[in-house]
């Protein structure tokens, strides 16, 4: 008993400092989406490339595909740049919104790189953003054949997250669908 | 003494940009004085997602901006206090609470402090009920009382 009082001192500092040593591990940026398993939000944007033509979540239904969301000043974005196109190349289609830019400078960034996109929405208040619960770009969405979110990404796409988790998912997803 | 003072002017000066700040938030143009406070009010329960603990009030940040219109343009919209919490917390989670709800996940948060009370003040009770009982107890015995008394009486015999 004598011992224990001695002892409970160290407890308490090695239980205080377990937490700590977890919280150090956790991001707090990393914010869980509540908007994972519910439909994605409905949009219809002028898109990027022509101010005329109308785009939106109409022209992904019933396809399993990505929503990437990116802008010219946006530096991790030309960081994720090559893995969204090597996507693209494994036949993954990725659909752009393009926020809060420019119009010039969205179309010269993509004219910079090669373009991984379908099309890209154009949304320059960040109104759609806002509706899909956006907070730092890039952003990267997961959307089944069913126009549900299965999964979000924040921050830029390594090639361990496109191989390890999006590549299987978006597959995993294609099987759903059959 | 001037050090101090100079302490102080270079405080107040690194201030001033702060407050001149949270009183220069974009302008607002409510016409109805009753729907301009409770835009107030509603600023200070909604974070800004992107800068961690800044409430929408006090962040200039572009999405703290923006989130300040949606808000501005729900409530002219006629939209309820409660649907307008609703909508931020479909899009950004719990953590877009300024102030976040009792529920199983949050209460350590919010009880944890007075659960910390509590033991605070069972120890406090029982520390105090020990030393007090050791004080009761009767110091010595007759024979050792008895000596006491001499030695305490033998100044006043002198």
């Amino acid at each position: 008993m004598k011992r224990l009082r001695y002892l409970l001192p160290l407890i308490i500092v090695a239980v205080l400092g377990g937490f700590m040593m977890i919280g150090l591990s956790l991001d707090p940026r990393r914010v869980p989406s509540p908007l994972v398993d519910q439909p994605a939000p409905r949009f219809q944007l002028p898109a990027l490339e022509d101010p005329e033509r109308v785009v939106g979540s109409n022209d992904f239904d019933g396809e399993v595909v990505l929503l990437n969301i990116w802008a010219s000043w946006c530096v991790s974005c030309r960081q994720e740049h090559q893995v969204l196109v090597a996507l693209a190349n494994q036949g993954v289609p990725i659909y752009g919104l393009n926020y809060k830019d420019e119009r010039g400078d969205g179309l010269a960034y993509l004219r910079s790189m090669s373009n991984p996109y379908v099309w890209n929405a154009h949304d320059l208040e960040g109104r759609v953003g806002i509706d899909w619960g956006v907070y730092g770009t890039p952003e990267t969405f997961v959307i089944d054949h069913q126009g549900r979110i299965r999964y979000k990404h924040v921050g830029p796409l390594s090639w361990q997250d496109a191989r390890d988790t999006v590549l299987p998912m978006v597959e995993q997803l294609r099987r759903e669908a059959l | 003494m001037k050090s101090l003072l100079t302490a102080l002017g270079l405080c107040l000066t690194l201030c001033l940009p702060g407050l001149s700040l949270a009183g220069g938030l974009d302008p607002t143009d409510f016409d109805d004085p009753v729907l301009e406070q409770r835009y107030r009010a509603m600023l200070h329960e909604l974070r800004c997602t992107v800068c961690q603990n800044q409430s929408l009030a006090d962040s200039d940040a572009g999405l703290a901006r923006d989130l300040r219109r949606e808000l501005r343009d729900q409530l002219r919209a006629g939209a309820t206090d409660a649907q307008i919490i609703d909508y931020m917390v479909a899009r950004y989670g719990q953590f877009v609470l300024y102030r976040p709800p009792l529920s199983a996940a949050t209460f350590l948060l919010w009880a944890g402090p007075f659960i910390l009370l509590l033991i605070g003040l069972a120890a406090l009770y029982l520390t105090a009920r020990r030393s007090h009982r050791r004080d009761e107890q009767p110091v010595a015995d007759a024979a050792a009382r008895e000596r006491a008394r001499r030695l305490l009486n033998e100044g006043k015999d002198a």
